[in-house]
């Protein structure tokens, strides 16, 4: 099985929530469809959705909610 | 004797060192406080005293009222100076203040909270009898009292938060179809936004100009305006070009309107610096729009055109000192703009932070208030406005002439920035004839 990497294409911080009272967008695990939003990416007060690229299975995030994103940073896998 | 031995600036870049600057020139200590993302920012050097608030994201550091106050308290200052943003309109904050026993400069706690939410300050204006925007004067219980006041009002309309503010939390409805498909998600999006559900319905106003009043007010009652500043030149409903007078008024409205400003302010008992919004239609009809209770990003350019220091205001007026000069003292010459310089790409307004490898303003002509140096970075974690450019001419053409050619001198590298944008708008028909609303950079910038 073919895995792919979610990646931010911005510098920034990572949120698996949209709103910090509110679950988070994907659990681990589940599945997930080209163009389902996984996180946001907060830069300069603007908040970017991350989108999934593939249909799959969300397996593992690769970065905790609330960290410092660099560009071309892998966040998740995709199986 | 000075106002105050030592403020905290609670807050960080261009504003942090405006404040500093001031303060140095009145002869009153400083404390800056920074993340530790900020911890080589100009401002850090500049002030008395410089203390890490720690954290890099906003609210682990500058939103940290916790740590803000307990350094307040180590550092014994004798008052705190906000700035904009960050906790300038926390009412949590100014309380936390008191009980500190440290002077928040700024207005009370009370006037704070009424005027933060668009729905009470909507009903204190009505009873002032200052101008709103035609619309319900209660919030909605439902979405079949929604319909009727809709129907009622006509469309096109705008439902709005209570709580909202920078342009969230709010929605244009053309008809029923959308007000039902609208209103469910706004009052969700109020509630995750702001912790406040309750939305309410106003008349979506056509070519609209936005249009704002300074106001001073000491605590013994006394109320005067310093004037308007036109900011209809906004992206995403963030101003991008400020300027005094505004093109657009004559001299009957603009009496009217510092006079609505001056009404509603004496009503509420405000105290310190503050600025009422205003909307205008194309028929010079205008509505209060809100209140922001702060010193405003734009203060500069009525800074230019009175030729006074707002900061120094603030500071004598917090100090519970009568306000330094009466209505008929304040001048007004000339004419003043304001450009916003962003770390974001002039078209798509993309946000860009990265190394300022060059920095080059020019001597001489213009006023740099400027968060950033040459070798500083600007990072991902705050605002992307990084300075700001203002120019004073003897009237509107003489200070488009001189912004003109600022800008163009002016050199920014290692960043993208809206500097190429704020060249465009110079030579745009639109603004050069002052004949522009606040569609006008979403229309040029297309």
């Amino acid at each position: 099985m073919s895995s792919q990497n979610v990646v931010s294409p911005i510098p920034g911080v990572f949120y698996r929530k949209p709103a910090p009272d509110q679950d988070v967008y994907v659990k681990e695990g589940e599945a997930v469809k080209t163009g389902d939003v996984v996180g946001l990416v907060e830069v300069m007060k603007n908040f970017y959705e991350v989108k999934a690229e593939v249909d799959g299975v969300l397996k593992e995030f690769l970065v905790e909610d609330q960290t410092m994103l660099e560009a071309g940073q892998d966040i998740a896998v995709i199986e | 004797m000075a106002l105050f031995e030592k403020v905290l600036i609670a807050n960080r870049g261009e504003i942090a060192r405006r404040i500093i600057r001031t303060c140095d020139r009145i002869g009153i200590k400083t404390v800056a406080i920074y993340s530790d993302a900020d911890a080589e920012a100009p401002f850090v050097k500049e002030a008395t005293e410089a203390i890490s608030i720690g954290g890099t994201l906003a609210k682990d550091s500058y939103l940290n009222i916790d740590k803000v106050i307990t350094i307040a308290k180590e550092r014994g200052v004798d008052a705190i100076h906000p700035g904009y943003g960050f906790l300038s309109e926390n009412a949590k904050f100014v309380e936390r203040c008191e009980e500190a026993g440290i002077t928040f400069i700024g207005p009370d706690k009370e006037t704070m909270e009424v005027m933060g939410s668009k729905l009470l300050s909507r009903n204190k204006m009505i009873e002032a009898g200052v101008p709103v925007v035609p619309g319900a004067d209660g919030r909605l219980e439902s979405l079949e009292e929604a319909k009727q006041v809709a129907t009622k009002l006509g469309y096109p309309l705008m439902l709005k938060a209570s709580a909202g503010g920078g342009g969230i939390g709010m929605k244009l409805v053309q008809n029923e179809e959308e007000l039902v498909s609208a209103y469910e998600t706004t009052k969700t999006q109020a509630k995750n936004f702001f912790s406040d559900d309750q939305i309410f319905l106003e008349k979506w106003i056509d070519e609209p100009r936005h249009i704002e009043v300074q106001i001073a007010a000491d605590k013994r009652g006394n109320v005067i305006h310093l004037f308007e500043r036109e900011c209809s030149v906004q992206r995403r409903h963030q101003k991008v070009i400020e300027e005094s007078p505004s093109p657009f008024l004559t001299d009957s409205l603009r009496e009217q309107l510092l006079e609505a400003a001056v009404q509603g302010v004496k009503h509420i008992g405000y105290s310190n610096l503050g600025t009422m919004e205003f909307i205008f239609d194309k028929d010079g009809n205008f509505y209060f729009l809100e209140m922001n209770t702060r010193l405003q990003v734009e203060h500069p350019v009525t800074e230019e055109v009175t030729g006074l220091d707002l900061i120094e205001w603030q500071l004598r007026i917090a100090a519970n000192e009568i306000l330094p000069l009466a209505q008929e003292e304040i001048k007004f010459e000339g004419h003043a703009i304001e450009s916003r310089l962003y770390a974001e790409d002039p078209k798509t307004y993309f946000p860009s932070p990265g190394k300022i490898s060059k920095l080059v303003l020019p001597e001489g002509v213009g006023r740099f208030d400027f968060g950033i140096e040459e070798g500083t970075d600007v990072t991902p974690f705050y605002d992307p406005m990084v300075g700001k450019i203002i120019v004073h001419g003897a009237d509107r053409n003489d200070a488009i002439a001189k912004k003109r050619k600022v800008l163009e001198q002016m050199e920014v590298e290692g960043i993208t920035c809206n500097l190429p944008l704020l060249q465009r708008i110079m030579d745009a028909a639109a603004f050069t004839t002052g004949n522009y609303t606040t569609k006008f950079l979403d229309e040029f910038n297309k």
